[in-house]
């Protein structure tokens, strides 16, 4: 394994680091099988199964309300469809909504906006036009960004979420 | 046929400290007949609040959380029946006030009004126990007991529109009233 490849140990202990011990999750082609299966099996983490994305971004606002940091890990194509959610319970709601977002699809070392693939190609300007803060994690140095958005999201009650361009190994 | 308000105004009687999450005319109607700092009403979209009281019941294990949804609304949520059934919590009572409208948004029947069998659905979806009530008396005399039982439970309230109470959206999504919310929440 290359040095600057993706780990998902390595995401893992940042998450653990910035005080997550909720994960809401619906499974994701890019980070299921490394990511969120480890997690499922890691008594540190207390994880939630939703039917659809929307519901998640509802129950990291009340677990917020009752004084609790969470994950929501999702697909890039239920980032989209939660956009309503997103909007009036994140954004309006000044809600500190934490998304690890799987970009599938997306071609490895092409940031996302430059992706063919049509999806891909719009999320970080669908987040922009929110005002929501994003962040790419393609390589494994990046996952250095995990703990200071997270703890900028608690300061500010605001969403944001954190795009994983690769497969985690 | 129940009244709503008539409906929290005999809830109002039996509430001890549960945080109460409601949606849309139910929140509209709590807000004046029981105003309490663990009213949350902060939900923000529609078909949301099943979600929010979930994340709350699992954030308070320790503390009861009622949920006064809506038929239409659930309808946009239903999955919601599914992850709070598998999640589990027994502080969680999911009580609908079936009224068969969308009536925050005209009052337009919802699909299939008054033939849907929301029981069905919630048992179906692995709710423990579930309860229906088309009376206030009953209501009124089931619910001590279900403020005690563990749930997940499923109560469907039939109901009706009662009197006509103002509304207040900005209310409703206050962000300083869902701080005053965390705090009380914190304290209590």
């Amino acid at each position: 394994m290359a040095d600057s490849e993706l780990k998902a140990e390595d995401i893992i202990r940042e998450i653990k680091k910035a005080g997550i011990h909720f994960v809401v999750a619906l499974p994701d082609r890019v980070t299921s099988h490394h990511l969120l299966k480890t997690i499922m099996r890691d008594p540190d983490f207390k994880v939630v199964q939703v039917c659809k994305e929307d519901e998640g971004i509802s129950i990291c606002s009340g677990l917020f309300a009752a004084g609790h940091r969470s994950l929501m890990m999702m697909q890039y194509t239920g980032l989209l469809d939660s956009v309503n959610s997103l909007r009036g319970v994140a954004v309006e709601g000044q809600n500190p909504v934490c998304m690890l977002v799987g970009l599938l699809g997306k071609e490895p070392g092409v940031a996302p906006t430059q992706s063919k693939k049509y999806g891909v190609k719009i999320i970080e300007p669908v987040l922009d036009a929110m005002g929501i803060e994003h962040h790419w994690v393609e390589e494994s140095g990046d996952t250095q960004k995990i703990v200071p958005a997270i703890e900028k999201a608690y300061a500010s009650t605001r969403p944001m979420a954190v795009l994983i361009g690769r497969e985690p190994k | 046929m129940m009244q709503r308000d008539e409906c929290l105004k005999v809830f109002k009687r039996h509430r001890k400290d549960e945080i109460v999450v409601a949606v849309y005319m139910a929140a509209q109607e709590m807000t004046h007949i029981m105003p309490n700092d663990l009213n949350y009403t902060f939900t923000g979209a529609m078909g949301q609040g099943s979600s929010h009281a979930l994340g709350l019941a699992l954030g308070r294990p320790d503390k009861r959380v009622v949920l006064f949804d809506g038929d239409g609304s659930l309808l946009m949520n239903l999955g919601s029946l599914v992850t709070i059934a598998n999640a589990a919590p027994k502080n969680y009572i999911h009580c609908l006030c079936e009224n068969g409208t969308y009536e925050t948004n005209g009052s337009v029947p919802i699909p299939r009004a008054g033939q849907i069998r929301f029981v069905d659905m919630a048992k179906a979806a692995g709710y423990p126990k579930t309860y229906e009530f088309s009376n206030l008396w009953d209501w009124d005399y089931e619910l001590d007991n279900i403020l005690k039982e563990d749930g997940p439970i499923f109560v469907d309230l039939k109901m009706e529109p009662g009197e006509a109470y103002p509304e207040d959206f900005r209310r409703l999504y206050s962000i300083e009233y869902r701080d005053k919310f965390r705090e009380a929440l914190k304290k209590s």
